[in-house]
């Protein structure tokens, strides 16, 4: 690192900017370049390699690379893994997201309408966020069992149907959406703890005063409300984190039974390295990275329009 | 009728007491100011009477109605509060209406989407925004119906705050320190209009602030508090003349009064080593308290007959020359602050840092020790000048 | 706050305890089955405490299988040094964007934000292509080297340094101070809340991350928490549940303890990035 870039007391030569300017510029690459450097290396270069890969043909350990055009989605469009992959990516989102939001929200609603216990409620609620997902989805798995696991234990005692909830593939996707909710329950309910402290206290006050003083008219005209740009940033964030469903498919279900669990990281993880089939992991990459950019643009369009509080 | 009216208010936040036994009767149509240091308990009793408190112990009625069991929204009362609580995300239009919404639309008017098509909802909703319209028209907010409260300046959206106030025609309008979040030249200007909002609107307000000369040019009345008790209700002026207390009297008024500590000796009292021929009852005690106005004092020249009984000697330290007047600030020895004198810039001329000045003043006002008024003062023997008023 | 009418504490504390037990059920099960022999595992009837304690049998025969303590010493080496290569780029490169001013400042701030935008997964294939020609895989180093650089952690530095009062700079460099000496003996002090609260939450992902060294990493000696999981369920073949349990348990235990120690620092640490 450069050391002693203090600015120069006065002016020596008469330059286009000011001594003191030209310095402060040397100081602001210096500092900046490294990560500058390691940002392209290690991210922007990579994620725009990516998408060159997706237009060759190479596979891992080939000698030669040859431009394939648009080949690779030509062919993901034609593969029926991927729609399948596709679809349950979706379907895992549609299953995990509004679930984890709005029990998330509820739970944060129920800790901050009372005095008592808010904070062993915190913690019971924040703990799974802070496990190793891998080592608890094994005791998931576990408590899926069809005879032994507490689930089917516990259904069969109140009388509901059991089924082997990992295997089937009905069940398989949203067996794994419930150890997803399990753990985005508490960080969600972090993040509106926080939005919900954000809530002048005198809103309610005034509200009071003008006639909304139930629970119910306190939450539809106060609370909602103000929690609009918090409701966008967690469901927006839980999405892109849904999105990215790959530890669990990849220990309890490896993308089965059928292809009922394959979700789009993980045909890339066995495209790309079981398969070696680099260029085409690349395209099935780029195909996840639009989806996740789209999530984003929507909330930034909603958060626009919404959030005009000031 | 808005008469507004506190019996015996009492309320501690765990075990520290905030207020103290506090009565107050508020005529209709009276401007009554709450003022006081910060942590006087202003704002507990402004809050208790608004319902968002409750008092340990006491009664308020507004009218005939008692309304202590009373949620806010019951008490016919309107609050503008110090940050303004408008609804950031209802245009200035829906912050205006939702009081009048609240009260006219049932439940099912209200809802959401469907609230439109209910039976009668048109109608209603269309009597409450000419409604809207009528109190915004006054208050200059007609242009600005459709905007957001982050689009408003700061005075902009204090009109809005006293617009949703006066929306539903209250009995009684609470202000808590509406002022404060505005700018020194605004501020004057809003306290104008909110003095001529009152005489419009002929309603009873009850404001809030720790500002003195807000409360002295506003308000019919003025309660100073102080520690959680009521020390003082009466009109500006005469809180000012007459002040019930030494606090009193040292919180109204720019520059402070002057407080003299005082003995008894034969024929009067000895005040800072020169003798005062004024006069107290016994229940003043003996080591009573003397207060003199700045603007009582006169430069007494030397080498002149005495023209006022009341004589201070001591170095001049310090002069603030203010144009129309000029600030003595005269070090008396045995007083522990600078007795200052507000004179005519002619009387300072000849005067020089650290000469000898000779200050005195034919009008004071007594206390004992506690501090308690002691109204009949007099000067004995010569010249019976302006006295203290009884 | 208004006092709540009994019917309803009630009610918020049934509510709030029932679902909070389903959160901790999985844990309390993982540690009730890593102390049970497998008769007790498979038996019909579900009992929380054993009857006959194999607690011993289940942890010893867990250490013994797998370098259970190397997994957890190579979590805790991993991210210690990615949380210091992170801290030692990002906070020189955030003051330089939230109070210096040079040419490339807007434009290198728009890239910063347009990496923000990238999952981390997207970079793997060609980081893993060029470790491969480097012959950097299956070394800590292909652990560490990505992760050295957090868009997110000089986003959040940024927001936070831009409150520091530019008086204090002014100061600090009329003292003498370099513009290096600035970032480490001003900025740092200043801003060491949002320090600590994204170094909690690198620690966290970094220890969790399962996706980058599964594809990184074959050797078990390298391996970092997750990934010893795997290998460990694999080498299992998956039905000795008793020992597998047991070998969760421990590698869940280091997080779940830090969290219950700096409780308030973890979810205010949370509360604070997801405000800026």
């Amino acid at each position: 690192m450069a050391d002693a870039m203090s600015l120069p007391a006065a002016a020596a030569r008469p330059r286009r900017r000011a001594p003191g300017a030209w310095a402060e510029a040397l100081a602001g690459w210096t500092l900046a370049g490294p990560a500058i450097v390691l940002m392209w290396l290690m991210l922007l270069g990579p994620a725009v390699g990516v998408i060159g890969l997706s237009f060759t043909d190479w596979t891992f350990g080939a000698p030669q690379i040859a431009w394939a055009g648009a080949a690779n989605y030509v062919e993901l469009w034609g593969d029926r893994v991927f729609w399948q992959s596709l679809r349950n990516t979706l379907a895992y989102v549609a299953f995990t997201v509004p679930a984890s939001v709005f029990l998330g929200l509820g739970v944060a609603l129920l800790i901050e309408a009372g005095d008592r216990g808010r904070g062993l409620y915190r913690a019971l609620f924040f703990l799974p966020v802070t496990s190793t997902l891998l080592a608890m989805a094994l005791v998931f798995q576990f408590a899926f069992h069809p005879t032994v696991g507490l689930v089917n234990q516990a259904l069969g005692w109140l009388g509901l149907p059991t089924t082997d909830w990992l295997k089937n593939p009905d069940t398989a996707l949203y067996a794994l959406g419930v150890i997803g909710i399990w753990q985005a329950l508490g960080l969600n309910m972090v993040l509106f703890l926080a939005g919900l402290k954000a809530i002048p206290k005198d809103l309610y006050e005034a509200a009071a005063i003008d006639g909304a003083d139930g629970a119910w008219d306190r939450f539809v005209r106060v609370t909602w409300p103000m929690l609009g740009p918090s409701l966008v940033f967690v469901v927006t964030i839980t999405a892109i984190r849904s999105f990215q469903v790959f530890d669990t498919v990849a220990v309890l279900t490896e993308g089965g039974p059928n292809k009922a669990t394959s979700v789009l990281l993980y045909q890339m993880y066995q495209e790309g390295f079981s398969f070696l089939r680099s260029a085409y992991a690349a395209a099935l990459t780029c195909v996840f990275l639009a989806f996740v950019l789209l999530l984003t643009w929507a909330q930034t369009r909603l958060l626009d329009r919404r959030a005009h509080y000031g | 009728m808005a008469r507004l009216t506190l019996t015996g208010i009492r309320k501690s936040f765990g075990a520290t007491a905030v207020l103290h036994d506090v009565a107050l009767d508020i005529h209709d149509g009276e401007f009554v100011s709450l003022v006081g240091p910060s942590g006087c308990g202003k704002t507990t009793l402004l809050r208790i009477v608004a319902g968002l408190d409750h008092a340990d112990q006491g009664r308020i009625a507004i009218g005939d109605t008692v309304v202590d069991a009373l949620p806010p929204k019951a008490r016919d009362i309107a609050m503008v509060f110090q940050s303004y609580a408008l609804y950031p995300y209802m245009t200035v239009r829906q912050n205006l209406a939702l009081p009048l919404v609240m009260r006219r639309l049932s439940r099912a008017q209200r809802l959401p989407l469907l609230g439109r098509w209910w039976p009668g909802a048109g109608a209603r909703r269309a009597a409450i925004d000419a409604e809207v319209q009528r109190v915004a028209a006054p208050l200059g907010l007609a242009p600005l119906l459709d905007r957001r409260p982050a689009q408003l300046s700061g005075g902009q959206r204090q009109r809005v705050a006293l617009g949703r106030a006066m929306v539903r025609q209250p009995q009684v309008f609470l202000m808590d320190e509406p002022l404060s979040n505005l700018d020194a030249k605004l501020r004057v200007a809003t306290r104008t209009e909110i003095a001529q909002l009152h005489r419009r609107l002929e309603a009873t307000f009850v404001y809030v602030t720790h500002d003195q000369v807000e409360a002295m040019t506003m308000s019919d009345r003025v309660a100073l508090m102080m520690d959680g008790r009521v020390l003082q209700f009466a009109p500006p002026q005469h809180i000012y003349d007459d002040p019930a207390d030494l606090r009193v009297a040292q919180f109204i008024g720019t520059p402070q009064i002057n407080t003299l500590p005082a003995t008894r000796d034969e024929g009067g009292l000895t005040v800072a080593g020169r003798h005062w021929p004024l006069a107290l009852p016994p229940e003043a005690g003996a080591r009573p308290q003397l207060a003199v106005r700045p603007e009582w004092w006169t430069v007494q020249p030397a080498g002149t007959p005495q023209a006022r009984p009341g004589v201070v000697e001591g170095t001049l330290a310090h002069q603030e020359l203010l144009g129309a007047e000029t600030l003595l600030h005269v070090r008396v020895d045995s007083v522990a602050e600078t007795v200052v004198a507000r004179v005519d810039p002619a009387q300072a001329r000849t005067l020089a840092l650290g000469a000898p000045v000779s200050l005195a003043t034919a009008r004071v006002l007594a206390f004992d020790a506690a501090g308690h008024r002691v109204p009949q003062a007099e000067w004995m023997g010569v010249r019976r000048l302006a006295v203290a008023h009884g | 706050m208004r006092p709540r009418p009994l019917w309803f504490r009630l009610l918020r504390h049934a509510l709030l305890a029932g679902l909070g037990l389903l959160m901790v059920l999985p844990f309390v099960l993982m540690v009730s089955i890593s102390l049970k022999p497998a008769h007790e595992i498979f038996a019909p009837e579900f009992r929380l405490l054993p009857e006959q304690w194999h607690a011993w049998q289940n942890y010893s025969l867990a250490f013994a299988k797998q370098p259970l303590g190397r997994y957890l010493l190579n979590g805790l080496l991993v991210t210690a040094c990615i949380f210091a290569a992170q801290a030692l780029f990002a906070l020189p490169c955030a003051y330089a964007l939230a109070k210096l001013r040079w040419r490339g400042r807007e434009t290198t701030f728009v890239f910063v934000l347009l990496a923000l935008l990238v999952p981390p997964q997207v970079p793997a294939i060609p980081l893993y292509i060029g470790l491969w020609h480097l012959k950097l895989l299956d070394t800590y180093a292909a652990l560490i080297l990505p992760s050295t650089i957090s868009v997110f952690g000089i986003f959040l530095m940024r927001q936070f340094f831009r409150t520091v009062p530019d008086d204090l700079l002014h100061a600090a460099r009329l003292d003498g101070l370099s513009e290096f000496a600035i970032v480490w003996r001003v900025m740092l002090p200043t801003a060491l809340p949002a320090l600590v609260a994204f170094g909690l939450l690198s620690l966290v992902w970094n220890w969790n991350d399962f996706f980058w060294p599964l594809l990184v990493i074959q050797t078990d000696t390298l391996a970092t928490p997750p990934l010893g999981v795997v290998f460990f369920a694999n080498a299992e073949a998956g039905t000795n549940y008793g020992p597998l349990m047991a070998a969760a348990t421990v590698i869940t235990a280091p997080l779940v303890i830090a969290f219950l120690v700096a409780q308030r620092w973890f979810i205010d640490g949370v509360t604070m990035t997801a405000v800026k």
